[in-house]
């Protein structure tokens, strides 16, 4: 006979709320979990998108994503030309807000030059860009589908494909055009003055300008004896892929990743709280009954597996019902939510860990109850 | 009566709470001794030290001083002499509650399999033995039901079916009949008289209802923790 089971299904309605409670504290700390993750891997993404190996930038800068950063747009040529070099692309990015269907977008501009690496690489729906100008191709997250026609600047851009999981480190879902249409969105959203200084020529070549070269090395090249080759052109600094994935993380999402970490650990420290009240509650309620249980003859087990078991079935059903709904609602999110097997699994171990440990308030409470209270009236 | 066997025997049982100033004594070297078959009442004042009496009995707190047997086993002499109390009360010891005290999660039912299961019978043995058990005491036909929908009396008879459930010699009764009229305690206290003969078992209760003093076998009187005298029913 399941003491624990049958207590349950007589105060079933009371259980099973306090199990959607439980469920509804699962769900926000799942969601911070899938939020952290989403923080982290979005800002990989972007990252990891170009499949490059090595990043040369304007020299003195940790650019393009930690500090902004201009070298020549030739500079492709040259560092295609370096041997183990495979490919190389010249590559921009910009933050921009265009108007759509009557709501702002904040989007993430990447300006590559088609031919060469830095465009998108898995087309999810549509078809990549084939045209030299006025073509995007967008993250879904933006909302916009094929066929759309989006305003940038003056002119008019058609949205030919989507990709997936595109976004920066602040979020916004990522665009790809040509990486002449990027220069050009460069110039045209630039304040007039600078127009009209690049009119009389004043910068001439500003525009010829991008914020990085990419490159992607053949099969058995020394990537740290290339980065250390461009370095030596005064004017560049050279990144390996594992340096900018690592910068980025540390200079750029450190912060945001920490503040969320720490929220993070605030609320499972809620939650433990939450839980270990409820467990003892839950015991406290039962002090007669344990006590009755007791002087008929119970022994400490069956008490114990009375609470342990309660407590067990509540933290594991809280935690399956949070699963359930971070699931059904992640892809409302502004952000990406991402959760990952190993994050659900853990989470249920420390639930699991917790509902022990809280139990064992419930426990020790039990265990003090004096059989002779189930003398008094 | 007096022939039969001794079940239940105190001697010089003292109890106290406290030291020098503060000492309560609950209970001055009482002796009693219960034979098989009996049926007696724990009688006096609040504070008197019956329910203390009834406790050192059930085993469920410390003597002070004294020794204890119960069933022909010396239980308590300066110590308890079995390590194991609660199987102790399992084994020998049945008790019956002034408020019931049945489990509200289990049915009426599994209200008594639930201390054969204790005992470590399987479930099906003693869901057969409860069922018997409760068709004996006339209330059978409510197995299924929950304690909060039966009635004072059925609820009263089914806290003795628990009680009997391991067949124990000593049957311990606080206040049984408190809750119940006349006619129902009257009825109750024939079904306890009926389970002394039948099983050869002893029953102490205590009570304040004097309209059932007439049932008793021996009325023992307490006062400030002493047996003051004892007197047939």
């Amino acid at each position: 006979m399941n003491l624990a089971l049958k207590d349950v299904q007589h105060n079933l309605f009371r259980f099973v709320l306090t199990c959607a409670g439980l469920g509804l504290l699962m769900t926000v700390v799942l969601a911070m979990i899938g939020i952290y993750n989403g923080l982290v891997a979005d800002a990989l993404n972007i990252v990891k998108a170009p499949q490059a190996d090595l990043w040369v930038v304007e020299a003195g800068t940790q650019g393009p994503f930690a500090e902004s950063s201009s070298i020549p747009a030739d500079t492709s040529d040259a560092v295609a030309r370096m041997a183990g070099v495979a490919a190389a692309g010249a590559i921009t990015y910009q933050t921009i807000e265009a108007d759509h269907a009557g709501r702002t977008m904040r989007l993430y501009l990447i300006g590559y030059q088609p031919g060469h690496i830095g465009g998108p690489i898995h087309i999810a729906e549509g078809r990549g860009i084939q045209q030299s100008h006025f073509e995007i191709v967008a993250d879904r997250k933006s909302g916009l589908v094929p066929g759309d026609v989006l305003r940038l600047g003056r002119d008019r851009y058609s949205v030919v494909g989507l990709v997936e999981d595109t976004m920066n480190s602040g979020g916004d879902p990522a665009v790809f055009l040509t990486l002449a249409d990027a220069m050009d969105l460069q110039t045209r959203l630039a304040p007039a003055a600078a127009r009209v200084q690049a009119a009389r020529g004043g910068v001439a070549g500003a525009g010829a300008n991008v914020a990085a070269v990419i490159a992607r090395l053949e099969p058995g090249a020394d990537v740290v004896a290339l980065a250390a080759t461009v370095r030596q052109w005064k004017h560049l600094q050279a990144l390996t892929q594992a340096e900018q994935e690592n910068l980025l993380l540390v200079s750029v999402v450190d912060r945001a990743r920490r503040q969320i970490g720490l929220f993070l650990g605030i609320l499972l420290t809620v939650s433990a709280v939450v839980i270990a009240l409820i467990i003892y509650t839950m015991t406290m309620e039962k002090l007669k009954q344990i006590a009755t249980l007791k002087l008929i003859g119970a022994p400490d087990r069956t008490i114990i597996a009375l609470i342990v078991q309660q407590a067990l079935v509540l933290g594991m059903t809280g935690w399956a019902i949070g699963l359930t709904l971070i699931l059904l609602v992640k892809d409302v999110f502004p952000r990406r939510v991402l959760l990952e097997p190993f994050n659900v699994a853990m989470l249920g171990a420390i639930i699991f860990v917790v509902c022990l440990a809280a139990s064992g308030l419930g426990v020790r409470a039990a265990l003090k109850v004096d059989p002779a209270t189930a003398l008094g009236s | 009566m007096t022939s039969a066997r001794i079940i239940v025997d105190v001697q010089g049982v003292a109890k106290h709470y406290g030291a020098g100033e503060t000492r309560v004594d609950a209970l001055r070297s009482v002796d009693l001794r219960v034979h098989a078959g009996e049926v007696v009442a724990l009688l006096g004042p609040s504070g008197s030290g019956k329910t203390t009496l009834l406790n050192v009995i059930g085993c469920i707190i410390d003597p002070s001083a004294g020794k204890l047997s119960l069933d022909g086993e010396a239980v308590f002499d300066g110590h308890w002499l079995r390590r194991d109390l609660r199987r102790l009360r399992l084994e020998k010891i049945g008790f019956i509650f002034q408020a019931h005290n049945l489990l509200p999660f289990l049915t009426a039912r599994e209200n008594v399999a639930v201390a054969l299961h204790l005992a470590g019978m399987k479930a099906d043995a003693a869901n057969a033995r409860a069922q018997e058990l409760l068709d004996y005491l006339e209330v059978g036909h409510r197995a299924t039901v929950k304690p909060a929908l039966l009635s004072g009396g059925e609820a009263q008879r089914v806290a003795i079916a628990r009680a009997l459930a391991n067949s124990p010699r000593i049957i311990l009764a606080d206040e049984p009949t408190a809750a119940l009229d006349s006619k129902r305690a009257g009825i109750v206290m024939d079904l306890l008289r009926k389970l002394a003969t039948e099983q050869d078992a002893c029953i102490i209760a205590v009570t304040h209802d004097e309209k059932i003093f007439d049932r008793f076998d021996k009325l023992f009187h307490l006062r400030d923790g002493v047996l003051v005298d004892d007197a047939g029913g």
